[in-house]
């Protein structure tokens, strides 16, 4: 019956032949008109997320000197490394101005690739590098909880950085030495704190941060109560719910602190236990009361766009946070101070490690070139600009207790500094990490989404215990 | 594909000319680059696939080395068969399908009707209703991400302003409605794509049809039902084929909306996140297997409703 139809007009071709090219000119013209669209779409797309990035202290200090210059120059002098460095916040921008000082000092030019802003979207890049033992990458981003996973692919850096490291803090360096081999450099360090508005504090009637999480919530309902009337889009608490990395940060930070474990402890999966179905429990009650619905889709920019646009009492973020809400962009410059995180019934304060760490790929043709770098971006100089500059931590003692870097980063006073860090489970799942983790993350995620902590942590698990043998 | 082709008796293939015979070797000569090229880009991915689904390989394999399994990971104790997750996705996949194919079905023939007939501006019409299609995914739905959030998205913000939404408790598209407002976006960016193959469909019906059945006093509503409709078939079939492949594998949109949230992963975000994210290419090779075979499912369903058609 079909097949008729197609036979029938035959006459009228010549008619349908115009038509479709009348089409075909309308298409191509709609084609370009819309590339054009996109592409300034894609342009707009592209400059939102950076909007608060550039702090205003980055422009009055400067990246330091290349130490030994002249010595490098001599021996590398024109070769071409690609560093995979920074994308959150203002960091990439940082990246660009090391590699230019770096260039400029040595000779070596220096290519810099931001990673995927989400740390395990930026593993499985790296671990495709590796597997096709592709040379594209020389210096790479190591997360703390990589250097496991990834040693038999990255170049020993004792021979030639063993004096430098140490001068680091000593549990960095054993952490990313693996097998006696140092695989990585510690490059910056990071922890959980609490950002909070001390002048809403104020107003509220609150001398001091609070100090645990039933206090938090509680603050943070008045708050937002009170802000509601003339900010409707203001809450009182937001962190990193999103189904990603940084949600089994939060996690084990909020489960840690209300003394349920360490997700693993000693080889064995210990997340499902009554303080840890409690503390979760209590933090799925709060989303969309203290903090915005859509908190279980926030990355750390989300985070940092809520806090830093005034529209936050309470923020969980890393370090870097500090000098974007102290920036001349922020609105909450002068009204906000830091403070360690809140902890359960039965718990303490406790921070989850994170930071950073600089590596050398084994495939890299230009190691001796790599290394210099890394020996550069990790030196006191620029540990000290990345501090004063960016708020990242410093990972060398020294530098650490500088007087100029405490002052513009009050979260290195003992006080905050000295909180008992928690580390992700990644010792023990090590390969097979990434899939470890978003086994933790996703679940809880789907607690954050209405699931009860009860009926989900069972299935974290024993998804964790197969992935364990 | 055998019954199609009856079998050539052997006696006559002897009797063929030189000619044919040349013109035979011809052919396959002629044949050979797109057979290589075929070989190259379809059968060896696609077998080797079938064959890392054997295996228990994985992305930094300096760690393990490779080793066969065999069914493990299709029926073994964490094999797909007893996969929850994946059977989740599927669910999410096969429900997207469902809303997405039939609300642009239905939009898209309306909107191919109404560019069909003959009005002012019909050539404008035509060009403006192709521009979403032709926006790349990613950037659309990262457009629709911002639009539809509930803080500072344009959509929150004009319902509340036009009080549709209410100020204190609005609803968070994402968040609450993940499946609606990945379905909305997507809806919006093919219904085009399907107006355009239904368009086609419905130039090919000769307009004397029409005048035959105006003299014979049939209305417009007889015509669309008796004439428009059953000649349109053909062109209704390819749409929901093409339409439902491409939605059973959806990919872009939910990844940009979601991530690897896992209420809302569909198959092709489940199998990309354990390949990519896990790195375990062994099972992810046998997710795509599984894949493969659900919407082969939906290819024989299609094929068998057409022959059934084409029978009556």
């Amino acid at each position: 019956m079909w097949r008729g139809v197609h036979s029938g007009p035959g006459l009228k071709k010549g008619r349908i032949n115009v038509k479709h090219r009348a089409l075909l000119v309308v298409a191509g013209l709609v084609g370009a008109a819309t590339l054009i669209v996109s592409l300034s779409v894609a342009a707009a797309g592209t400059s939102r997320p950076t909007a608060h990035a550039a702090p205003a202290k980055s422009a009055a200090i400067a990246p330091p000197k290349v130490p030994n210059a002249a010595a490098i120059k001599a021996k590398y002098h024109g070769q071409k490394i690609t560093f995979v460095g920074d994308s959150v916040g203002g960091l990439h921008a940082r990246d660009l101005a090391l590699a230019k000082r770096f260039q400029k000092d040595t000779g070596i030019k220096v290519n810099v690739v931001p990673h995927p802003a989400a740390s395990d979207a930026s593993f499985a890049q790296l671990a495709r590098n590796f597997s096709s033992k592709s040379s594209a990458f020389d210096v790479m981003m190591v997360d703390v909880v990589w250097p496991g996973a990834f040693a038999p692919y990255l170049v020993n850096l004792k021979p030639k950085l063993g004096k430098a490291a140490k001068a680091h803090v000593a549990g960095i360096i054993q952490n990313d030495t693996i097998g006696g081999k140092l695989v990585a450099m510690p490059w910056f360090g990071d922890y959980g704190i609490l950002y909070y508005r001390s002048d809403l504090l104020k107003k509220y009637g609150y001398s001091a941060p609070p100090k645990t999480w039933t206090q938090l919530f509680a603050m943070a309902k008045k708050i937002q109560d009170g802000e509601k009337k003339s900010n409707d889009n203001f809450s009182g608490f937001v962190f990193q719910g999103n189904a990603y990395e940084g949600l089994t940060c939060d996690a084990l930070e909020w489960i840690a602190s209300a003394g349920g474990g360490h997700i693993i402890d000693n080889g064995k999966v210990t997340i499902d236990n009554k303080n840890a179905r409690t503390i979760l429990d209590a933090m799925r009650a709060q989303i969309g009361k203290i903090t915005p619905k859509n908190v279980t889709t926030f990355q750390e920019d989300q985070t940092a766009n809520g806090f830093v646009s005034g529209n936050a009492a309470f923020a969980r973020n890393w370090p870097y946070m500090y000098s974007i809400a102290a920036g001349a962009d922020s609105k909450v410059k002068g009204k906000f101070n830091v403070s360690v995180l809140p902890h359960g019934a039965k718990g303490g304060s406790v921070g989850t490690v994170g930071g950073w760490q600089l590596a050398v790929s084994k495939y890299s043709k230009h190691k001796d070139a790599a290394i210099e770098f890394v020996r550069y971006a990790t030196s006191a100089g620029v540990e000290r600009y990345n501090a004063i500059a960016y708020s990242l931590v410093p990972t060398r003692t020294a530098v650490a207790k500088d007087k100029a870097v405490v002052k513009t980063n009050p979260y290195l006073k003992p006080a905050i500094a000295s909180v008992p860090r928690v580390t992700r489970p990644a010792k023990f799942l090590k390969g097979k990490y990434n899939a470890g983790s978003k086994v933790i993350y996703q679940g809880v995620n789907e607690i954050l989404q209405g699931q009860s902590a009860s009926r989900v942590l069972p299935s974290i698990k024993s998804k964790l215990q197969r992935l364990l043998r | 594909m055998s019954s199609v082709a009856t079998p050539a008796p052997t006696p006559r293939r002897r009797r063929r000319t030189r000619l044919q015979r040349r013109q035979t070797r011809l052919a396959w000569l002629l044949l050979l680059p797109a057979l290589a090229a075929v070989a190259f880009v379809a059968i060896y991915p696609l077998g080797k696939t079938v064959y890392q689904s054997f295996t228990d390989q994985e992305f930094l394999a300096g760690v393990s080395p490779t080793k066969w399994v065999g069914l493990h990971n299709y029926f073994g104790a964490s094999g797909i068969w007893h996969d929850a997750d994946f059977r989740h996705s599927i669910v999410v996949t096969i429900k997207f399908t469902l809303i997405t194919v039939s609300f642009e079905f239905v939009l898209g023939l309306i909107i191919a009707l109404v560019v069909n007939s003959s009005f002012r501006g019909r050539g404008a019409m035509r060009a403006v209703m192709l521009v979403p299609w032709a926006i790349p995914t990613v950037v659309a739905a990262q457009m629709w991400k911002w639009m539809l959030d509930d803080t500072f998205g344009v959509v929150s913000d004009l319902g509340k302003k036009a009080h549709i939404l209410s100020r204190s408790n609005a609803p968070s598209w994402l968040a609450d409605h993940p499946l609606m407002s990945v379905s909305a976006v997507d809806i919006w960016k093919t219904t085009p794509f399907v107006a355009l193959l239904l368009l086609a469909g419905l130039q090919v019906i000769p307009t004397d049809l029409y005048e035959a059945a105006a003299v014979d006093g049939a209305n417009k509503l007889h015509q669309f039902w008796r004439i428009t409709l059953p000649l349109l078939v053909p062109a209704i079939l390819v749409t929901l084929i093409f339409r439902t492949l491409d939605a059973l594998r959806v990919f872009d949109v939910f990844y940009v909306f979601f991530g690897n949230r896992p209420d809302t992963q569909t198959m092709a975000i489940y199998d990309q996140s354990t390949i990519v994210g896990d790195g375990l290419v062994g099972y992810g090779a046998a997710l795509s297997v599984a894949i493969f075979l659900v919407i082969s499912l939906f290819v024989v369903i299609y094929v068998t409703v057409m022959r059934v058609g084409d029978q009556a």
